[in-house]
């Protein structure tokens, strides 16, 4: 019979400094040579990790009250609007909220500056009420002045992502960058057999709880995350070959490091946050052996054209084809070229390694599992447009 | 042989000579013209990548400084601030002179100074703005 682990064993390993640890291309290069029976005896944890643009991310900030109290209807964070619908001084600041007139810099660059230790200007204003007499304030803030500052990312870490390119005649800039007219670049943004979740595509070990890196600090997977889809096409290993299930992550910001935590301004786009997420798998079972060992060559993706309306697809290819920069799609060769940092994604992966190691992370079962068979929901337009 | 490129930029008195003729003729230097801006009566631009023997390049220069044209090596006009690069690879998918590429066993970003063309592309294909050329 095979061997089947817990987690309590797993974590007992990790305490005792006598668990196995491999990153996820540690662990797909190992299952060229070794069955995943073997992988499940020697291997006890694989580290994946992904470092991308990730638009759904934000911050909750609170500010403390203010000598008279202010109950803060209206609030900018150097120009930058906030959320104010969140009680008295507590705010939400979206990484891509950014003042219209000033676009070029936005919520993430906000969260930059704050992780970095500056002063950034705020400015509020509310109606004045009986318990919060103050109409107006305007002070400065930093990282070590408010109380709490935590990252809450709605939608992170696709599991998979689409392949861009621009089949019209002329150039567009997207979140996946710049897309060359006439088929003439394609990007693609996933680490691939590092990415967190084509390497437990059935989240056998992923879900409501489970601990991971987040930004260079502990965070956690606290819900599936928005625009969560189970039911994409998948390959015949199961792995999903389009953009598919999200998580939602939380962590203290305070801890967290500018080096994994990086604004960023996409032209004719706007602003986004690159953020680094690294999620531990535990090899439970022969099952989990046989997910983390899918490699490059096993992953494909959907190429879709974001110059033409509705996204036609165009193909599917590997993540092998893409790595090896060029993919082949209806006979003519496209240079192909990343949006995401597969240096920092392994730098990531690698760190969480030694977490694990050194006895400093704690693998968590998840309290609650995610659901099964969802898919999307589209915006109906029930007001005719007279514009 | 070596190959070297620079940026000139005329003063609208240099702007009537023809400098590219001498290169070749006097020099026997080998000219590709790569980017131009020309502003009648006014001044222009132009990024030259010179071919021949070392020293022949090197009079060459000489010989349009003299006539009060500025000429920079290209790589002193280009900044990158590569500390801050996080290797996304956003510049390599619009980098078709093969300046920008990643190296791929480490993913880490490569710029060649050497063989970039100053298309731009990379200015605001970088997300993180971290690339100003100044051709002017």
């Amino acid at each position: 019979m095979s061997k089947i682990k817990t987690y309590e064993e797993i974590n007992q390993k990790l305490k005792a400094g006598k668990a196995v640890v491999l990153t996820a291309e540690e662990v797909s290069k190992m299952a060229q040579e070794a069955s995943p029976e073997e992988i499940v005896e020697k291997v006890d944890v694989v580290t994946t990790a992904t470092f991308g643009a990730m638009c759904s991310s934000g911050a909750i900030i609170n500010f403390g009250h203010s000598t008279p109290p202010i109950r803060m209807e209206k609030i900018r964070l150097n120009g930058v609007p906030c959320y104010e619908g969140l009680a008295a001084v507590d705010s939400y600041i979206g990484a891509t909220a950014c003042d219209p007139d000033n676009p070029t810099y936005g919520g993430a660059h906000v969260i930059q500056d704050l992780l970095e230790g500056k002063d950034i200007v705020l400015e509020a204003w509310g109606k004045g009420t009986d318990c919060y007499p103050r109409k107006h304030i305007k002070t400065k803030i930093n990282i070590n002045t408010i109380n709490e500052l935590i990252l809450f990312n709605p939608r992170n870490a696709y599991q998979n992502y689409n392949v861009a390119v621009n089949t019209t005649k002329k150039m567009i800039h997207t979140y996946m960058g710049t897309l060359l007219p006439n088929l003439r670049n394609a990007t693609y943004s996933t680490s691939g057999e590092l990415s967190p979740l084509l390497n437990d595509p059935e989240f056998k070990t992923i879900g409501i709880g489970t601990r991971i890196f987040l930004g260079g600090t502990q965070g956690f997977v606290v819900w599936p995350g928005t625009q969560f889809h189970t039911t994409r096409p998948k390959n015949e290993l199961g792995v999903p070959v389009t953009n598919a299930a999200t998580i939602a992550v939380m962590g203290n910001l305070k801890e967290m490091s500018p080096e994994y935590i990086q604004a960023a301004y996409y032209e004719k786009y706007g602003v986004s946050m690159f953020v680094g997420i690294g999620i531990p798998i535990p090899v439970l079972n022969v099952e989990m052996a046989k997910r983390v060992s899918v490699n490059n060559s096993q992953i494909q993706s959907s190429v879709l054209d974001y110059g033409t309306v509705g996204t036609p697809k165009l193909g599917e290819v590997s993540y092998e084809e893409l790595r090896s920069g060029s993919i082949k799609i209806g006979g003519k060769k496209i240079r192909t070229a990343p949006v995401a940092s597969l240096s920092k994604a392994r730098k990531i992966a690698n760190e969480l390694k030694e977490w694990l190691e050194t006895g400093n992370f704690e693998i968590s079962k998840p309290v609650q599992m995610f659901p099964q068979n969802t898919s999307l929901k589209s915006l109906k337009e029930t007001e005719a447009d007279h514009d | 042989m070596i190959k070297k490129r620079y940026i000139l930029n005329f003063p609208p008195e240099s702007g009537d000579k023809a400098f590219t003729y001498h290169l070749v003729k006097d020099y026997d230097i080998r000219i590709n013209i790569l980017k131009a801006e020309v502003f009648p009566g006014k001044r222009g631009s132009l990024l030259l990548e010179l071919q021949g023997k070392k020293e022949n390049i090197e009079k060459g220069v000489e010989y349009i400084v003299s006539h009060k044209i500025k000429c920079e090596p290209l790589d002193k006009r280009i900044y990158f601030q590569e500390e801050k690069c996080i290797d996304c690879g956003n510049c390599t998918a619009v980098c078709f002179a093969g300046a920008l590429t990643m190296n791929k066993t480490n993913w880490k970003l490569n710029f060649d100074k050497n063989k970039c063309v100053v298309c731009e592309l990379c200015i605001p294909a970088c997300p993180l703005k971290l690339f100003k050329i100044d051709f002017n």
